[in-house]
């Protein structure tokens, strides 16, 4: 990761995921929860970009929508600059294999009555790309990139730990070389000694393979770790983006300031100013008007309560949507009304 | 990848192999009523001391003794006969009762949970009215209409038992289609099919096998009452259920005539309750045996 990230493999515009909630026996739309409601940026080919947000805030629903597993209600999601968004299922099928989800649960996404050979070959055999004998060694090839045993092939799932269980959905998941993987909190249904493991393994497959990480989680030390930049997620919106270093350097909306002060240091002597959080995420079924972050906010003003931020430009490649930021903006970022779906970019998020 | 990757991680043994193992005593017992019963269906003919046929007028309504060992009925046809074919009868009946009724039913409940919309809207409303008729009502209304046989009485009992079987393969496709895997075979290219019949079906296909086994001695049951009904099989025909009816005309003379094919329905319903219980255990999958 020496040379400088600049081209986009994924760009996301304004992306929007409702949800109708309806009730009663006709099925009246009651009201939207708006799961995603207006998220741009761009995912950078061989970057680890962070997604980080409290649980709820619409990061697992972005994941999915980015892939098309669930369907973006408006937006425009362009991989390697082909848009996503009007293809059907059938046109989708051969861009699959260069964008693959890695789930948070290794217990449920592994099919139960599949052994790990039918799991593992199931790329190839949806595919219809090795058969017999190629198939099976590719299958212990991967097994053997993940550290499984050869006799892990004729095993079912429920024998394995869950660090095993993992590491053979991370199996599946690159087994067809995807260039794009966005993980789903890939290890926070795992043991604290797991996760390293993991979290190594996965460092490890992105040098091998050239990987490209849309990485979703909610442990900030260690999306710290993996993350080139790193995105905070609130309410369905992406609050602030910024490299990593400098995102937890010199967090600039007060959402994630108040996040990464809950960040536990191994140090007892460090000086550390906690900024508790009054109450909880509002329901995205009714979002607070103005900035949805203002009820808990404790810079919140009168302005906030009328009007939404935008995503400020605060330069390299920083943004942040708060109005504590304006003064040191050099645009704003993202068109956020319906408008404009392409979300013509004042500067690119990718920056310097 | 280097010797020093953290990607080596400590493998366990296995901690459990699958089998399929029947683990009670109830479930032996059910496991031996069902061999028993396939046995007797298949080698009854040739075990049974009289044709189906034969008739005995100075035995009739005969006591159990040395020439017929489970007494004489009416015309003094032999007891112990009529038992032993009338295992075929059962067993033939309730075996595609229950085969039709889950196929039909799989299929449709499995197609109305994944497709959604109006075929699900379609499918569960014509189960809704199916269920509102008392099953064994519909089958001799529909057993008198179109006269008594064999083919007939399967119509009859798949006619509304495919419901049970429609609500249980939707459900089981509506829990199970949101599953991660589901998701990530979707994610990999998956198509419907391939969805349907490799990650579906087979996670649904314990909960459908429980209720067949469950189903049929509600079959066996259910062509013994019509049977019983004179709606069943043909006059003439061996059959449990018609075995009884002819008894209960002799119930205080010859009790014999109606208690011996009444005990080999209550035997094979009971074996039967024991093997789905049994089998319901051994498919579990995360079972451990000890």
């Amino acid at each position: 990761m020496t040379e400088p990230l600049t081209e986009p493999l994924l760009q996301v515009r304004d992306v929007k995921t409702h949800f109708p909630v309806r009730d009663g026996l006709l099925g009246r739309v009651r009201g939207t929860v708006k799961a995603v409601d207006g998220v741009s940026f761009d995912v950078l080919r061989g970057e680890t970009l962070g997604l980080v947000g409290e649980s709820g805030c619409g990061k697992s629903t972005l994941g999915r929508t980015l892939l098309r597993l669930i369907e973006p209600t408006a937006g425009s999601i362009r991989f390697e600059g082909q848009e996503l968004t009007g293809l059907s299922q059938r046109e989708l099928r051969p861009l699959r294999r260069r964008m693959q989800l890695i789930f948070q649960d290794p217990y449920a996404s592994l099919n139960p009555r599949m052994t790990v050979r039918d799991i593992i070959g199931e790329p190839f055999a949806i595919h219809g790309l090795a058969r017999g004998r190629e198939r099976e060694e590719q299958v212990l090839a991967l097994l053997e990139l993940m550290g499984l045993p050869r006799d892990a092939m004729e095993r079912y799932p429920h024998e394995f730990s869950g660090g095993q269980r993992q590491r053979i959905g991370i199996a599946r998941s690159i087994a067809m070389r995807p260039d794009l993987v966005i993980a789903d909190e890939p290890i926070s249904a795992l043991d604290v000694s797991i996760q390293a493991q993991i979290v190594n393994l996965l460092v490890e497959l992105q040098r091998e393979l050239k990987l490209t990480y849309l990485f979703i989680a909610h442990d900030l030390k260690i999306v710290e770790y993996i993350s080139t930049r790193v995105a905070v997620m609130y309410l369905g919106r992406i609050v602030e983006l910024a490299d990593a270093a400098e995102l937890y350097r010199r967090p600039r909306h007060p959402y994630t300031q108040a996040l990464l002060s809950a960040v536990p240091v191994p140090d007892p002597d460090h000086p550390r100013k906690r900024i508790i959080l009054q109450g909880d995420v509002p329901s995205p079924l009714s979002p607070p008007p103005g900035c949805a972050f203002h009820p808990r906010c404790p810079h919140a003003s009168e302005r906030c309560r009328r009007e939404a931020p935008p995503l400020y430009a605060l330069g390299n490649g920083h943004t942040a949507a708060c109005f504590l930021a304006e003064q040191d903006a050099t645009g704003t970022a993202e068109a956020r009304g319906e408008e404009e779906p392409q979300g013509v970019l004042a500067q690119s998020p990718s920056g310097g | 990848m280097s010797e020093a990757s953290p990607v080596a991680a400590v493998v366990s043994e296995p901690v459990a192999r699958r089998g399929f193992r029947l683990r009670t005593l109830g479930g032996w017992f059910g496991l031996g009523v069902a061999v028993l019963l396939v046995l007797t269906a298949l080698l009854g003919p040739w075990l049974s001391p009289y044709s189906p046929e034969a008739i005995e007028l100075s035995a009739e309504l005969a006591p159990p003794g040395p020439g017929h060992l489970l007494g004489a009925g009416e015309n003094g046809i032999d007891v112990l006969t009529h038992v032993l074919h009338g295992a075929r009868v059962s067993l033939v009946v309730a075996f595609f009762a229950v085969v039709v009724s889950a196929l039909v039913g799989a299929t449709l409940g499995a197609l109305a949970g994944y497709l959604g919309g109006l075929v699900d809207e379609g499918v569960m409303r014509v189960v809704d009215v199916l269920l509102a008729f008392p099953g064994i009502l519909l089958a001799i209304f529909i057993t008198s209409v179109l006269g008594p046989s064999l083919a007939n009485v399967v119509f009859a009992l798949s006619f509304t038992g495919w419901t049970g079987y429609a609500r249980l393969a939707r459900g089981q496709v509506l829990t199970l289609r949101e599953r991660e895997y589901v998701q990530a075979a979707r994610a990999l290219g998956s198509g419907s099919a391939r969805i349907l019949f490799r990650h579906l079906l087979p996670n649904a296909a314990g909960p459908l096998l429980i209720q067949a086994t469950f189903a049929f001695p509600g079959a066996i049951l259910a062509e013994a009452s019509l049977s019983f009904l004179g709606l069943g099989v043909p006059p003439g025909t061996p059959s449990w259920g018609a075995l009884v009816d002819q008894g209960t005309q002799y119930l205080l003379v010859a009790p014999h005539v109606a208690l011996f094919p009444g005990l080999a329905l209550a035997l094979t319903v009971l074996g039967f309750n024991f093997l789905g219980d049994a089998v319901r255990d051994a498919l579990d999958p995360k079972r451990v045996e000890r």
